[in-house]
């Protein structure tokens, strides 16, 4: 099958965004892909605003951890009140990560900021983080957000630095003479240089340049010398006394980072399954670049292999991506913003619990038989008032208090409008095949006569309608 | 091919629905159906880490008794096991079958460097990895994969949920996860499904695989409902929700289904405070379900083929908090309940309380090995495989 310039354009908009949405998916027929990567990188060009929770989070969370040290100290609060007050302290973390969440994916669906927000959920994948804390979390997004498309190193530094990552891999306990290898050994393995690429040495020599760094009790990064070990540590065959920044910087020039970060985008952007050659070129000139990081994608979205079919329609789309797409096309509202969590939950990735620090795995782990029916049934759900019957399990980590699905998952104000606006000129007999074209990333094609069965022929509105909404409960829709 | 849509939509069964299946996404050769007498493991999940102390209690251990000053059960209330052990007072059910002989107990079952957060411990427990390493399938899901090789329904793992555990997840198939095979049969049986299925065209990998899927996934629901007809179980199940789910999975044990494991859990367990009541509340409900489940598999002479065993992601630390409560810890213990143990009440030493690290108890037995054992000795599969090592295999099967 040739490849239309539309699919060119909406395999662009969804492996460098978040699909196609309702006001501009006529365009796609007209425009150039290389322009459209241009307008991709204009609309982020701009630095993000931050994403900051409804709490108070500087009063309710580290001055909250004083009051309770100091309170401590003083021996004036007993184990009971401080047990009641963590709970206290940890449920409110919950509330606001939650809400964190919900802001997040609203930039996901409607900022134009489309290439940033989609490589900030691959880092946020990559640097996975999971810990109860909604200041720590709301930092480490925005130093993701802020970095995503910057240099991978400032990217690097920032993140190992920032108080989520220093708790989540115990760096905090990482003391000279008792050194804790966690950080070290997650660097190594999963944010630079991948498996098998370092010795256990190397790991137990990088945990001592590491010793020291942590957080204090504002919620800042905070280098604490006296628990720095001073002596001299090789690594990589170099002897010196290293310290973090020292590490990172010998770690950014192994080819190897630039090698593991490269296969992994292109896992992520391209195809799951690894073409060596094109990597070893994007890498090597990633590397060259200094990691610039819109260097990369550029030398991706802007080639021609990118678009070749055997790239098109074969990435199986991560709940948030199938969530936040089809609400790209489907402009609507959700009644119920727990909806939004208990649909991540149910699908198997909720933003800001990854399942532990090697991220979501991606490609065919989304699918089991209780969440691809699920996903089959989700564009009935949203755009309906059906109450969805599923019952998310308990979590003792996160129970977000959601287990109860008691409340409608539906949207509400669904611009139909927007979409039917996008088949105006469309005559009636080739609706089915033109609406495909828009949802559909795979080669084939709907059979309408089969169709007619499952849809409403009322009116042309009804029609194109439950089209959408039929074509969007299959296999096909899941990918991408 | 014309379909006459109303035959169609009438005859939504199994048959139909294979007949519909284009040639690639049928089975090579269809297994034949399991008869009675086939071995069933029944696994229960006890979520958010069940204090073992106060499960199994140590008591003749001043330990014990000294870290727990509210939380202790005092010697008396406890049913007699041994004479240094006693069990939780609301397990009478389990008193009676550690008294017949159909009930083990493993002691300290952990892992080497354990993990205190409730998700990541549970990973550990349910993709069998260790606790350095991540891996995306479960034990039971790799032991699908290579049990259902060439087969048409995925059907020989179940979970009594919604949502489908990580351990039943494999590489190229996943168990099945339903409360209730009434309901899942009536949202998958769609005819708009199999429409879909039946217009297929073979074409790219990825869609082939959700297509695949998709039609595996219509067959066990389908397949499952079925079996679940014959509604063999007997009558005197609790109406709590593990209740419910034990009596379905004695519905499908007693027809000829292909089932070979059950999942289920309870929960939670994870008391920080107010412990006593929450876990006595529990155990209750587990207590009277398993005694309806297992007078029942006795009943109709199938006990000798269900192997029953409970786990949690851990134990909790030896010495109580000041809310009346226990932390997170580390190693735990094991129920095994059957009809046909080879070794029964305890088959490994009470925790030694004297010799703890930083507050938990050390580990003395992988639970890797009883996978192992499990696998080998009552599932007849290759352990080695499926677990990735060799584990030293326990004697209790």
């Amino acid at each position: 099958m040739p490849v239309s310039n539309r699919l060119k354009n909406q395999h662009l908009l969804w492996r460098a965004a978040f699909g196609p949405m309702a006001e501009n998916a006529a365009a796609l027929d007209t425009i150039k892909p290389a322009d459209l990567w241009q307008l991709l990188l204009e609309t982020s060009a701009s630095k993000p605003e931050k994403l900051e929770v409804a709490d108070n989070l500087i009063a309710g969370l580290s001055n909250g951890v004083k009051d309770l040290v100091a309170l401590d100290k003083a021996g004036k609060m007993d184990e009971e009140t401080k047990k009641e007050r963590q709970q206290k302290m940890r449920q409110q973390s919950k509330d606001d990560i939650r809400n964190l969440n919900i802001l997040w994916l609203d930039e996901m669906i409607n900022s134009e900021a489309q290439l940033r927000e989609k490589l900030s959920l691959f880092w946020h994948g990559h640097f996975s983080c999971r810990v109860i804390n909604s200041y720590f979390q709301q930092e480490l997004l925005h130093i993701i957000r802020t970095h995503a498309l910057g240099n991978f190193g400032d990217l690097l530094k920032a993140v190992s630095k920032s108080p989520a990552m220093i708790q989540f891999l115990n760096n905090q306990q990482n003391k000279k003479k008792k050194p804790n290898e966690n950080f070290a050994r997650e660097l190594m393995e999963l944010f630079t240089l991948g498996r098998g690429h370092y010795s256990e040495t190397d790991i137990k020599e990088a945990a001592r340049a590491f010793t020291g760094w942590g957080f204090n009790l504002d919620g800042k990064f905070e280098n604490r010398a006296y628990f720095h070990d001073e002596e001299a540590k090789t690594i990589f065959g170099q002897t010196g006394n290293f310290n973090g920044d020292d590490v990172l910087n010998i770690l950014l020039k192994e080819k190897q980072t630039a090698k593991h970060i490269t296969s992994k985008l292109y896992s992520f952007l391209v195809n799951e399954k690894p073409d060596e050659s094109k990597i070893d070129w994007l890498s090597s000139r990633f590397f060259k670049s200094n990691y610039d990081i819109k260097y990369l994608l550029t030398d991706i979205f802007m080639s021609d292999w990118f678009y070749e079919p055997k790239n098109i329609g074969n990435h199986i789309k991560s709940p948030i991506e199938l969530l936040v797409g089809l609400r790209r096309l489907i402009p609507l509202k959700m009644e119920n913003d727990n909806a939004q969590l208990l649909f991540q939950k149910l699908l198997g990735q909720i933003l800001f619990y990854p399942p532990n620090v090697a991220g979501w795995p991606g490609g065919r782990n989304w699918i089991d038989s209780s969440t691809l029916m699920l996903r089959l049934r989700i564009p009935a759900f949203i755009t309906s008032s059906e109450k969805l019957n599923i019952r998310a399990k308990s979590d003792d980590d996160v129970n977000m208090g959601q287990t109860d699905a008691a409340y409608r998952t539906g949207g509400v104000g669904i611009d139909w409008p927007a979409v039917y606006k996008l088949f105006a000129s469309t005559p009636r007999e080739d609706l089915v095949k033109a609406i495909a074209d828009v949802l559909w990333q795979t080669g084939n094609r709907p059979e309408a006569k089969m169709l007619a069965a499952f849809v409403n022929e009322q009116s042309r509105e009804d029609f194109i309608r439950t089209t959408i909404l039929r074509l969007m409960a299959t296999p096909e829709y899941q990918l991408c | 091919m014309l379909i006459n849509r109303k035959t169609f939509i009438q005859t939504g069964t199994l048959a139909s629905a294979s007949v519909m299946l284009p040639g690639f996404l049928q089975a090579l050769s269809r297994k034949p159906s399991v008869p009675p007498g086939n071995k069933v493991l029944v696994i229960v999940q006890f979520n958010g880490g069940n204090d073992g102390l106060n499960t199994i209690i140590p008591v003749t251990n001043d330990i014990y008794y000294r870290e727990r000053p509210r939380l202790a059960i005092d010697k008396t209330k406890t049913l007699t096991l041994t004479d240094d052990a006693g069990l939780h007072p609301a397990l009478v059910a389990c008193k009676a079958l550690y008294d017949e002989g159909n009930l083990a107990m493993l002691n300290t079952v952990g892992y080497p460097n354990p993990d205190r957060s409730h998700f990541r411990s549970m990973d550990i427990w349910q993709s069998g990895s260790q606790s350095n390493e991540y891996i995306y399938t479960g034990w039971l899901g790799r032991y699908l994969d290579a049990q259902c090789s060439g087969c048409d329904k995925p059907t020989q793992i179940i979970e009594m949920d919604d949502m489908l555990s990580l351990a039943m997840k494999g590489k190229n198939y996943s168990g099945i996860a339903t409360t209730d095979p009434k309901r899942l049969y009536n949202s998958s049986n769609d005819p708009y499904y199999k429409q879909l299925i039946a217009g297929y065209q073979h074409g790219e990998e990825t869609a082939d695989y959700l297509y695949k899927t998709m039609g595996d996934a219509i067959n066990s629901a389908s397949y499952i409902h079925d079996k679940s007809q014959l509604q063999a179980a007997g009558k005197n199940y609790p109406a709590t929700e593990l209740g419910k789910n034990l009596k379905t999975i004695a519905n499908l044990i007693l027809s000829d289904i292909n089932t070979k494991v059950y999942y289920l859990s309870l929960g939670s367990f994870d008391t920080h405070i107010n412990q006593e009541a929450q876990q006595k509340r529990l155990f209750m409900q587990f207590n009277d379900a398993i005694k309806a489940f297992t007078d029942d598999m006795k009943a109709q002479h199938r006990f000798e083929d269900v192997l029953l065993m409970t786990f949690s992601e851990f134990g909790r630390r030896v010495g109580q908090n000041a809310s009346n409560g226990t932390d997170h810890g580390t190693a735990n213990n094991m129920f095994l309940i059957s009809g046909a143990l080879k070794q029964k009440g305890f088959l490994n030493p009470l925790p030694d309380l004297a010799d703890l690290i930083d507050g938990d108890l050390k580990y003395t037995v992988d639970f890797k090995s009883v996978y192992a054992t499990v696998l080998a000795n009552w599932l007849g599969a290759d352990d080695q495989k499926i677990i990735g090592k060799s584990y030293s295999k326990l004697k209790f099967i």
